[in-house]
């Protein structure tokens, strides 16, 4: 029999029921119904430890009793009051809200669980509920009837269930008419749960993790030089080239830093093989970083200052080993850190010089004072300047469609760099229909912490909408491959896929790039990086690949 | 970045904006007192009492327009002075006689006497002002 | 529940408002209140305001939704994702003015089988919209009231509005789009049940108030309609603090009284509700601020040091395995 943790226990009639009225009870007077498969286990003591975060205790969600601390409700309240005169956001969004409704089914959680706590309007209104009680005039006359009510250890665990169930994903932000911002609101929902010691150990593990050994699933720097040996030696089958493995290099022009879910998990590999092969390709003077070993920072999910805790290794690793500029890889909420916050909360990177490729000669002047460029706008550069042999047929099999990951669309913007790419390295790319790409894009559902299989009904339910555009493209044009900027998608899409549109695979574009590239010395090519045998290529002559178009 | 310059600057553009008529009053000079009527020196008594035909009179007009118009009917029975024939010309201007200093007085200070439509005041396209005007 | 205490608070209140049609009591709530709603008005705004100028802007959080600017040859989005305080001018321009955001709006339906449909919803916009710049128009026709002489441009704005020319005295146009858009806006939140869950009081009763506001304006203009002549007086000399005489403000009908109340109380109003999303969506920094994040950085004013896990740490702790690995390290 499966269990909850796992996609067989959820039959998809049964997940499709859903039912969009909201219940007869008001949202203040319905609890949280803590049902297995809907929330994340909590953080466990020894991970709070680590990082020295308050309360630190072994506890479970479906317990009666939380272990809070005696002034629980002091430490809450006192948070909110330092977080609403430190954050204009924080204030402003908790008082402009006119509960228009135009966020509400914008929500890939509503969407595909019609609970009504998941439209974002409601999700606010958990903190606002509590705003309006103790800080406004009006909430404390009317009560209830203002829309406020009492902090209690009811709304603590309720506060927990839904902002750990919203991926920050930013999309209801951008149907806002005053651009409330609901990722705004689970952050400072989240950092005043920390506050109490409450967070979930999917995303305080890895913080722990990367707070010592510089990534998420904590490999050490012996380790992750083996793991990327063993892709050496897949890519030396593959293309019969043995690439290098610079790490922790000093005086390379590069800094590379990639999520760390690219180093361990199928796909995620096949798209660090493919960073591997192009760098050997083009020759780049380029060093990996055991110390800055993580791209992504799920400080994020965590608090303010857990992003500037664990993303400073990066610039300060930059600085030890003397790099020119820094390039990233592909990831969503790694981009958000990078694109938003890094610069102010550890930079200038005064010690660094404005990105410049060494190949093409081109000053990534959006990226100036940062000096950190995304490697899909290095690859598109690269592209535009013909400095790329592709041959595209070799991904003919493929047909493929491109998920604009959160962050890369909605805090950033790169929208054309990837679909630049994935033109000139597949023939067979197809859009999903258009309420659910580029600044509209659908979260993958696993987003923000979510993605672990003991919250697979939510992941299930709001990986719903995505999946469903992919079935769409997939019944449409026969779609088989689904290509996504990010490591979470690359972990989480595989599961949404499997169940919403299955024999879809998830792949990320430097891995069709690597694909698509001929390589100086490389062998015959008769599989691809997954080592699965290329069709229509197995024994095919070699003939003159395709530059660019340009 | 300090944008608190901007917000300010921004606030007092709005405020400037909401105070509008304070400092147009100022601005324009103390805008005059009321607007006085030359009531008619032999006639003490309108149709309707005086506080109605301030409120009402444009709707008492439309009336006799329409009875006189559509329906060919020109006796109105009034309160105060008993059956007078529905007729601007006649009626109301043979006691009003200087639309200048009572009827558009009123209506500039209103402002419902321009000549566009919002005045609703097209009057005197039609029905002349009587001798001695 | 809410609908009902709300709309017997704007009945009572309209019903207090019509008492200013006794001697006395005019004054009270013809001139004194409306004094008093105008300062609390203001002194709120200015209040809020300077409230959320108080609070800095951390990071840069700009919600973008177009092409940021990258390399010279891809095409950016200059308005929804602007890297320039002009590309910023023009988004907050188009959002203020136009309702950017809320002309996206969809309708998302669930299909047989877990297909979804997305379907283009713009009549929120339109009512909001319609709402709102109605409202607009009204208030600068207001000024007829509040000045003399009457600038041309509302003389202009009267014409334009009144153009249908039905009615004696016109009819607004802008009157009609007001009440109506007020009215859809009402029965959407009060029909579609996701919006009645999670409406507040607060929300009713602005709707209210302001149908009242439109309902008694409307009515005085051409239902009941009371002496334009006294009220302006009472009005210009509110507007100039020159003051009314007692009898001219005697002449002024109940009803007039009850909408300048119901006027009075939205104003007193305003600071405490969610009318302030006039201030808030001027200074979200979603919306109010250039996507130049890796072209400038942004300072946090109060930015403070944090513990991290430094170089040294790591490699102290790890340098055993580094050596034998063959990485580089700082200290043999």
């Amino acid at each position: 029999m499966p269990t909850p943790d796992e996609m067989a226990y959820y039959r998809q009639e049964e997940l499709l029921e859903i039912d969009y009225r909201p219940p007869e009870r008001g949202w203040m007077d319905t609890p949280v119904d803590f049902r297995r498969g809907s929330y994340i286990y909590p953080g466990k003591a020894k991970m709070l430890e680590i990082l020295g975060l308050p309360n630190p205790r072994d506890w479970a969600v479906t317990d009666e009793d939380w272990k809070l601390p005696d002034n629980w409700k002091q430490i809450v309240l006192e948070g909110m009051a330092e977080r609403l005169r430190k954050y204009r956001s924080f204030k402003v969004f908790m008082d402009s809200c006119v509960r228009c409704g135009a966020c509400a089914d914008k929500c890939h959680f509503f969407i595909g669980g019609g609970d009504p706590k998941n439209m974002p309007v409601l999700r606010s209104e958990l903190l606002r509920s509590v705003y309006r009680k103790d800080f406004t005039a009006l909430g404390k006359v009317l009560g209830k009837l203002g829309g406020a009510r009492e902090l209690t250890v009811d709304v603590i665990k309720e506060w927990f269930y839904y902002f750990y169930q919203c991926t920050e994903c930013r999309r209801c932000s951008v149907f806002c008419p005053f651009g409330i911002d609901t990722a705004e609101i689970t952050m400072m929902g989240r950092e005043l749960l920390g506050l109490l010691g409450i967070y979930v150990n999917w995303v305080i593990e890895p913080v722990a993790n990367c707070y010592r050994y510089g990534n998420h699933l904590g490999i050490q720097p012996h380790g992750l030089l083996d793991t990327l040996e063993f892709m050496a030696d897949d890519i030396e089958e593959a293309t019969g080239i043995r690439v290098d493995i610079p790490m922790n290099k000093k005086g390379a022009e590069i800094l590379f830093v990639t999520p760390s879910g690219d180093f361990v998990a199928d796909p995620g590999i096949f798209t660090c093989m493919g960073y591997m092969l192009l760098f050997h390709e083009l020759g780049l003077d380029y060093t990996w970083s055991s110390y800055a070993s993580e791209g992504g920072n799920f400080g994020l999910f965590t608090s303010h200052e857990m992003i500037k805790r664990l993303n400073a290794k990066i610039y300060a690793e930059a600085k030890r080993l003397g790099v020119k500029w820094i390039l990233g890889g592909e990831c969503g909420h790694m981009w958000r850190v990078l694109h938003q916050y890094m610069d102010t909360v550890n930079g200038p990177a005064d010690f660094l010089e404005v990105p410049r490729s060494p190949i093409t000669g081109t000053v990534f002047e959006n990226a100036r004072s940062t000096k950190m460029v995304h490697i899909m706008e290095f690859v598109a550069d690269l592209i535009h300047h013909g400095k790329l042999k592709l041959r595209p047929e070799r991904n003919d099999y493929v047909r493929v469609t491109f998920h604009d990951s959160c962050n890369p669309a909605r805090a950033m913007g790169l929208l054309e760099e990837p679909r630049y790419v994935l033109r000139h390295v597949c023939n067979h790319f197809y859009e999903m229909p258009e309420n659910t790409i580029r600044e509209q894009t659908f979260c993958c559902g696993g987003g923000a912490g979510l993605g672990t299989d003991e919250n697979m009904e939510m992941r299930l339910r709001g990986g719903l909408p995505r999946g469903a555009a992919v079935r769409y493209v997939q019944e449409k044009y026969g779609v088989n491959r689904l290509a996504a900027i990010c490591a979470i998608d690359r972990a989480t899409l595989v599961t949404v896929c499997d169940y919403w549109a299955p024999g879809v695979k998830v792949t990320g574009i430097t891995e069709l790039v690597a694909n698509a590239m001929v390589f100086e010395g490389e062998h015959e090519r008769k599989v691809d990086l997954r080592l699965e045998p290329i069709p229509g290529m197995e024994g095919e002559q070699e003939s003159e690949g395709s530059g660019s178009d340009e | 970045m300090n944008d608190r310059p901007t917000i300010i600057g921004g606030l007092v553009i709005a405020l400037v904006a909401l105070t509008f008529p304070i400092w147009y009053s100022v601005g324009a000079g103390r805008p005059g007192p009321p607007p006085e009527l030359e009531l008619p020196a032999d006639e003490s008594q309108c149709v309707e009492d005086a506080a109605s035909m301030r409120a009402n009179h444009m709707d008492l007009l439309d009336r006799w327009r329409d009875a006189v118009v559509r329906e060919g009917r020109r006796t109105y029975r009034s309160t105060n002075l008993g059956e007078v024939e529905m007729s601007l010309t006649k009626t109301c201007l043979g006691c009003h006689r200087n639309r200048e200093t009572f009827c558009l007085r009123c209506h500039e200070y209103a402002n419902v006497g321009g000549e566009g439509p919002a005045g609703g005041v097209r009057c005197w396209a039609c029905h002349l002002e009587p001798e001695g005007n | 529940m809410n609908v009902l205490i709300s709309l017997a608070a704007v009945v009572v209140l309209f019903l207090v408002g019509l008492l200013g049609g006794l001697p006395v009591l005019d004054i009270v709530f013809g001139i004194l209140l409306p004094y008093a709603a105008l300062a609390v008005f203001l002194g709120g705004l200015v209040y809020r305001v300077l409230g959320y100028a108080r609070v800095p802007v951390p990071f840069r959080i700009t919600t973008t939704c177009g092409q940021e600017k990258s390399l010279p040859w891809i095409r950016q989005a200059k308005l929804d994702n602007p890297s320039s305080i002009w590309g910023v001018i023009g988004r907050m321009a188009l959002e203020v003015l136009c309702f950017r955001s809320l002309l996206r709006n969809t309708r998302t339906r669930l299909l047989e089988g877990g297909r979804l449909a997305y379907a283009t919803s713009l009549t929120l916009w339109l009512a909001a919209m319609a709402f709102h710049w109605s409202m607009l128009v009204i208030l600068i026709r207001h000024l007829r009231l509040f000045t003399q002489p009457v600038p041309g441009a509302v003389q202009w704005l009267q014409d334009v509005d009144g153009f249908l020319e039905v009615g004696v005295p016109v009819i607004y146009l802008s009157t009609l789009v007001f009440l109506v858009a007020l009215a859809y806006l009402f029965l959407r939140r009060a029909v579609n049940p996701q919006l009645r869950y999670i409406s507040l009081l607060d929300d009713y009763l602005l709707l209210f108030l302001l149908l009242g506001i439109g309902l008694s304006g409307f009515s005085l203009r051409h239902l009941i309609k009371t002496d334009i002549v006294a009220v302006k007086e009472l009005t210009l000399g509110l507007a100039t603090f020159r003051g009314v005489s007692l009898a001219t403000l005697g002449t002024i009908s109940p009803l007039f009284f009850g909408h300048l109340f119901l006027v009075c109380a939205l104003l007193a109003y305003f600071p405490f509700s969610k009318l302030v999303h006039m201030i808030g969506i001027f200074l979200s920094p979603t919306r109010n601020l250039a996507n130049n994040n890796r072209m400038v950085r942004h300072v946090n004013p109060w930015d403070y040091p944090v513990k991290v896990h430094t170089y040294e740490e790591y490699e102290d702790e790890l340098r055993e395995k580094m050596k034998a690995a063959g990485i580089p390290v700082e200290k043999e």
